[in-house]
């Protein structure tokens, strides 16, 4: 699951935390219990139907200031490492 | 000049139109107020030459504190986390925009929960923030620094953000008002994403007519977020003195044991107020509302789990030193740059959402969503206002729930029905309790919750209860007794 969420644990979270998230998962699965089959799910709670706008054009960010706040940025991109394992 | 201080947002806002107060003068007083922050409440003031392009040349409202939650250009934002920290973002919140263009300057960013994941402020990656009434304990959460510097006399008046009961938990445990609008009154541009489906902006402020004064600025449909409608009309200031013709609804299944003694002594008498200013009290079934909690912390660790995908290093906020490929990259930023509770609700969400589990969890939940939004408006064909106290226990210690995350998790159970089914809410202080373990007391707040949109008539009668319980307590030292 961290692998998915990309998140790196170390031994010690992982062992807090599955105890941790089971005893949450027990108590957030009593929902299951209920006969919902019916029901339709809610994602939205206020009512609208697509909120459209005129397509204006408008200026957007500068370059340098989009990049301004990245870690690493070169010749006007994000640079990051190599998606191939180094050697 | 602590006189001046005393004045409630609208107070100073009428007083500074008919020249009766100067406003540098005034917002002189608060800078040198908010500068003297004991409680670790600000991130950061201004004050220093370092305001970004965020100022204002002729205050003509009161200078606000804003949750370290909204963007502010030029001005450091770190939602209260590590991985954020130094970012200084290139464009202003929508909330904080319209603040500015009434006339409210920047007075600080105050500290929270990371990412408003909490309800103690003792996730935050820069320290918790203490309680001003008592130092030992926590001001609630997760806009615990905008509670904190309005009751602490930091602050004339506070913006936060509330998911679950993030405006209104630590406005109780902190004594002030807070005020959780309808979702879609306020717009949520700029407003770094938590759970979007459930989050919403919100005053945090001395009294109901100050929150009245700060929803008519904040609130407004807005061009960049496709939910915010706003209200149909921007709310007037509250003089409503009774409560004649209202009814008020106690859900029948409140979990009354589940509550502090004392907290359940204020709840009472505040019902025998609301009967004594003409409204009318019964109990109304809520039959879903025990399974908020559970629908709660799947849907919102779900979305927020997609949410905090974006923090990867790479085009804001901190990059892990350790090296490696990409993948590693990713993974050594987020592990350094995540506290605890955020990796766990980002484990929890991404569990809930994942293949095979989706509908069983994320799916079931978003039906109880639906059922308890039907519990709502089934109560408000009968009744104008649903009640409740706004957290079962006054302010805890530091470090008394850090250790049970679930213990923590049902310390909303009062507030999230409410966000789920996206209806206005608000928290008044009703008087002060003494904690379960004993020790001094400490306040006590009582939640009516009102149908969508509905915030003018909730503000008139939380007025006109408010008046009539006259809470006039301070934490020691702070202004505004």
């Amino acid at each position: 699951m961290a692998k998915l969420a990309r998140l790196g644990l170390s031994e010690e979270e992982v062992e807090t935390m599955a105890g941790e998230l089971s005893g949450i998962l027990e108590h957030v699965d009593r929902i299951s219990e209920l006969e919902l089959d019916d029901v339709p799910p809610t994602s939205h709670v206020v009512e609208l139907e697509n909120v459209l706008r005129a397509d204006v054009p408008h200026e957007s960010l500068d370059r340098d200031v989009a990049l301004a706040q990245a870690p690493d940025p070169v010749d006007g991109a994000f640079r990051v490492p190599s998606p191939q394992a180094e050697g | 000049m602590s006189d001046m201080l005393d004045l409630t947002a609208v107070q100073a806002k009428e007083a500074m139109a008919s020249g009766d107060l100067s406003p540098v003068e005034y917002g002189k007083a608060w800078a040198e107020a908010a500068a003297a922050d004991e409680l670790n409440a600000y991130l950061w003031r201004d004050g220093n030459g370092d305001s970004g392009g965020i100022e204002v040349d002729q205050p003509t409202v009161a200078p606000v504190a804003v949750k370290d939650i909204f963007c502010t250009e030029g001005v450091p934002t770190t939602a209260g986390s590590r991985i954020l920290e130094g970012y200084r973002p290139a464009y202003t919140s929508t909330a904080v925009r319209r603040l500015l263009d009434a006339g409210a300057p920047i007075l600080g960013k105050t500290n929270m929960d990371e990412f408003a994941m909490g309800s103690s402020n003792e996730n935050s990656a820069y320290g918790p923030v203490l309680n001003p009434w008592d130092r030992g304990r926590v001001p609630g959460g997760s806009s615990g620094g905008s509670a904190a510097v309005v009751a602490g006399g930091l602050a004339p008046w506070a913006i936060g953000t509330d998911t679950g009961g993030s405006i209104r938990q630590p406005a109780s445990l902190c004594g002030i008002v807070g005020l959780k609008p309808t979702y879609g009154a306020i717009s949520r541009y700029g407003m770094i994403a938590f759970a979007s489906s459930l989050d919403q902006c919100g005053p945090l402020t001395r009294d109901v007519r100050d929150a009245a004064l700060m929803l008519s600025i904040l609130q407004g449909a807005d061009p960049c977020d496709s939910t915010s409608v706003g209200l149909e009309e921007a709310p007037r200031l509250p003089d409503r003195e009774d409560l004649k013709g209202l009814r008020f609804a106690v859900p029948s299944d409140l979990a009354r044991d589940a509550i502090e003694p004392g907290v359940r002594e204020v709840f009472e008498a505040t019902l025998t107020t609301i009967e004594q200013l003409g409204g009318e009290i019964a109990e109304v079934p809520l039959p879903h509302a025990e399974h908020g909690i559970s629908a709660y912390y799947v849907i919102a660790p779900a979305e927020a789990s997609s949410n905090l995908a974006r923090y990867d290093g790479v085009r804001y906020g901190m990059r892990s030193e350790a090296g490696g490929d990409l993948i590693e990259m990713y993974e050594t930023t987020r592990a350094e740059g995540f506290g605890t509770e955020v990796k766990r609700r980002i484990m929890l969400g991404t569990y809930a959402l994942s293949s095979g589990y989706y509908e069983a969890y994320y799916g079931q939940a978003q039906k109880v969503r639906t059922k308890i939004a039907a519990d709502f408006a089934a109560a408000f064909a009968e009744f104008d206002f649903v009640v409740t106290p706004t957290s079962p226990s006054v302010a805890f210690g530091l470090g008394e729930k850090t250790a049970d995350p679930l213990a923590m998790y049902l310390n909303d159970f009062f507030t999230v029905p409410m966000s789920l089914a996206g209806i206005p809410a608000i928290s008044i202080p009703a008087g002060l309790a003494e904690p379960a373990g004993g020790g001094p007391q400490l306040p006590v707040g009582f939640q009516i919750a009102a149908p969508a949109f509905a915030e003018q008539k909730l503000l008139d009668a939380a007025h006109a209860l408010e008046q009539a319980i006259g809470f006039e307590a301070r934490p020691q030292g702070a202004p505004g007794g």
